[in-house]
């Protein structure tokens, strides 16, 4: 049955049916709601609802509730997450579990409340300090928003390692009907975890390597992980792809946005698809590629002035024109505006993307 | 025939101390380790260590043990506390660690009440980087970025960890003690105890203070350096037991 949520409501029912009974927050516009949510719901389902002082005590205790072996999860949007990614690259260097969320604002700095996608580089890039990655999951409505949560805390678990979900402001704070998915029995048993070492040896979580040579194996073994995510993670979504002489390329609230400017331009004879990478890390190269094999001209849209454009032209190693369209400081793109773009490349690149209409 | 009159403590790993002659990094882990074991909780403990000289305590203590970003220990335990409240939870950390980029976890753990226990390792200078001026350096004190001495009125006051978090009603437990001599060695075994009973047995917060020494920055032999924080360090920092809750 399906029921009506706000995104981030949502977003915390779905860890709490996951298995997460640890929350970690601290308040920021426009992802509270989780926290709000987690704060009523947490308590009576044997669990730990705790606002921390601030986003960087928030992060830590993620550290040690993850190390003692729990689904504990965090959110937080743009400035906390700046505040977070200490933790966040100490969690990755000691492979904890745990899920992170980013509701996205605008910024630099304080910036505003309102929807963006500018934190894109700082979700993939690594964010903190050190050679480390993390998956990085983008739902683009509140299904994927509970779907995705779900399956950021089987990643942390399988590949001990945290997860984000990109979500934005747009996302959070609309309201949709979902399905939530049924309550799911206990996460596995960690025998790494610092439970106390009763009846075995001590359990040490760490990422500290005195040592070079010990460090340097240590990256090594993360860098082993992180290309068998790469090779097994990567997902996405193709829209209309089969024939798109103009494929647009678009992730979270504005592949929503671009799916219905693909669909007027398809309704003006234009053979436009969309191509909607779900994973931001690992970046979806392949299936993009895939999307793009009828394509003249690519252009990617975003809510930020060009930043996954980057990785779409890496994975499409400069053989098509790859050409932005961008809106940011909180300011969402029109079904229109991307419309019109789709229509000038239309008539720009090669005659079959044009289909005269009937 | 003799028999031994002292033993290692179980929880002590044995792996030698990488700790500076003089320094009493050595006697406190082993206090530490002797109350461990002495309340039975060595299957039960998770300790946390932070960012310091003390880093590697995990290496010589022999329980599960959590290594946290530089100041963050008291977050890090809070973390493990609440998903394992039934353990022994523990932070060891130093003054830098603890009273100058931690201060707001530390404070907020404290206020929160949150039942771990923390051991705060005062030598009134950042050990592991060479000596540098800390929260807790005394006025005048010379250190290699006050080489002139703390000169207050640039550098501010040292703060008073104990005496701070007195006011607060989340701790249940808080003492400052030294390392100087061996009264006051088995005075820190007593308080050690008392926190950690403190917390297991639900009351709050509780922290140990422990002055110690740091001959290698502070550029004195190990036995100056006892006499030197005996005539200048417990002055400024008064020992004594400054929170005991009732039950306690």
């Amino acid at each position: 049955m399906k029921v009506l949520m706000k995104g981030n409501e949502a977003l915390a029912e779905a860890a709490v049916r996951a298995g997460c009974r640890y929350f970690f927050g601290y308040p920021i516009t426009p992802q509270t709601e989780i926290s709000e949510y987690l704060a009523r719901r947490l308590p009576g389902a044997g669990g730990v609802f705790l606002q921390a002082e601030s986003e960087v005590a928030a992060i830590n205790m993620v550290y040690g509730a993850a190390g003692a072996g729990a689904r504990v999860m965090t959110s937080s949007s743009g400035p906390g997450i700046s505040l977070k990614q200490e933790g966040i690259s100490y969690i990755a260097g000691a492979e904890l579990p745990c899920v992170i969320v980013n509701i996205m604002r605008g910024g630099p700095g304080l910036g505003g409340i309102q929807p963006s996608q500018s934190d894109y580089f700082q979700a993939t890039r690594g964010g903190g300090h050190g050679d480390y990655r993390l998956p990085v999951l983008a739902p683009s409505n509140v299904q994927e928003l509970v779907d995705l949560t779900c399956l950021a805390f089987d990643l942390a678990d399988e590949y001990r390692t945290p997860v984000l979900i990109l979500g934005d402001g747009i996302l959070g704070q609309m309201m949709e009907a979902v399905e939530l998915p049924p309550v799911r029995a206990a996460a596995p048993e960690k025998t790494w975890a610092t439970t106390g070492c009763r009846g075995r040896a001590k359990n040490v979580i760490t990422s500290f390597f005195m040592d070079a040579a010990d460090l340097e194996r240590h990256n090594l073994r993360l860098q082993e992980k992180y290309r068998a995510i790469s090779a097994r993670e990567a997902r996405g979504e193709s829209y209309l792809t089969g024939d798109a002489g103009v494929l647009v390329v678009a992730f979270g609230s504005t592949a929503r946005i671009a799916k219905a400017a693909v669909r007027a331009a398809r309704a003006e004879g234009i053979a436009a698809g969309l191509f909607r990478p779900v994973t931001l890390w690992p970046f979806p190269a392949e299936l993009l590629n895939r999307a793009a094999l009828q394509a003249g001209a690519v252009l990617t849209v975003e809510m930020n002035y060009g930043q996954m454009v980057e990785d779409v032209r890496l994975a499409l190693d400069c053989r098509l024109p790859v050409h932005f369209y961008g809106r940011g400081g909180g300011m969402v793109p029109g079904v229109g505006e991307i419309f019109r773009e789709i229509v000038k490349l239309g008539g720009e690149t090669r005659e079959r993307c044009r289909v005269k209409p009937a | 025939m003799s028999a031994a009159v002292s033993s290692r403590p179980e929880t002590l790993t044995g792996a030698p101390f990488h700790y500076c002659p003089g320094c009493t990094h050595g006697i406190i882990h082993r206090l530490v380790a002797e109350v461990v074991d002495e309340l039975g909780l060595r299957e039960k403990a998770v300790g946390v260590a932070s960012v310091g000289c003390s880093v590697i305590a995990y290496n010589y203590l022999d329980m599960d043990m959590q290594q946290a970003a530089h100041g963050r220990a008291p977050a890090v335990a809070t973390g493990i506390k609440r998903v394992l409240p039934d353990r022994l939870v523990f932070t060891y950390q130093g003054d830098g660690d603890l009273a100058s980029i931690g201060l707001a976890e530390t404070v907020h753990a404290a206020a929160r009440g949150e039942k771990i226990t923390v051991i705060f390792i005062n030598n009134a200078n950042y050990g592991m980087t060479g000596g540098q001026l800390a929260p807790t350096t005394l006025p005048g004190q010379v250190t290699s970025t006050s080489p002139g001495g703390r000169d207050v009125d640039k550098m501010g006051y040292p703060i008073r960890m104990m005496e701070m978090l007195a006011t607060l009603d989340g701790p249940a437990y808080l003492a400052r003690v030294s390392t100087h001599s061996p009264a006051q060695i088995a005075k820190t075994r007593r308080a050690v105890k008392r926190a950690f009973e403190a917390q297991m047995k639900g009351l709050g917060f509780s922290m140990v203070e422990i002055l110690c020494t740091c001959p290698t920055n502070w550029g004195l032999k190990p036995v100056e350096a006892m006499k030197w924080l005996e005539e200048n360090m417990l002055p400024y920092y008064p020992p004594g037991e400054y929170k005991v809750a009732e039950g306690v």
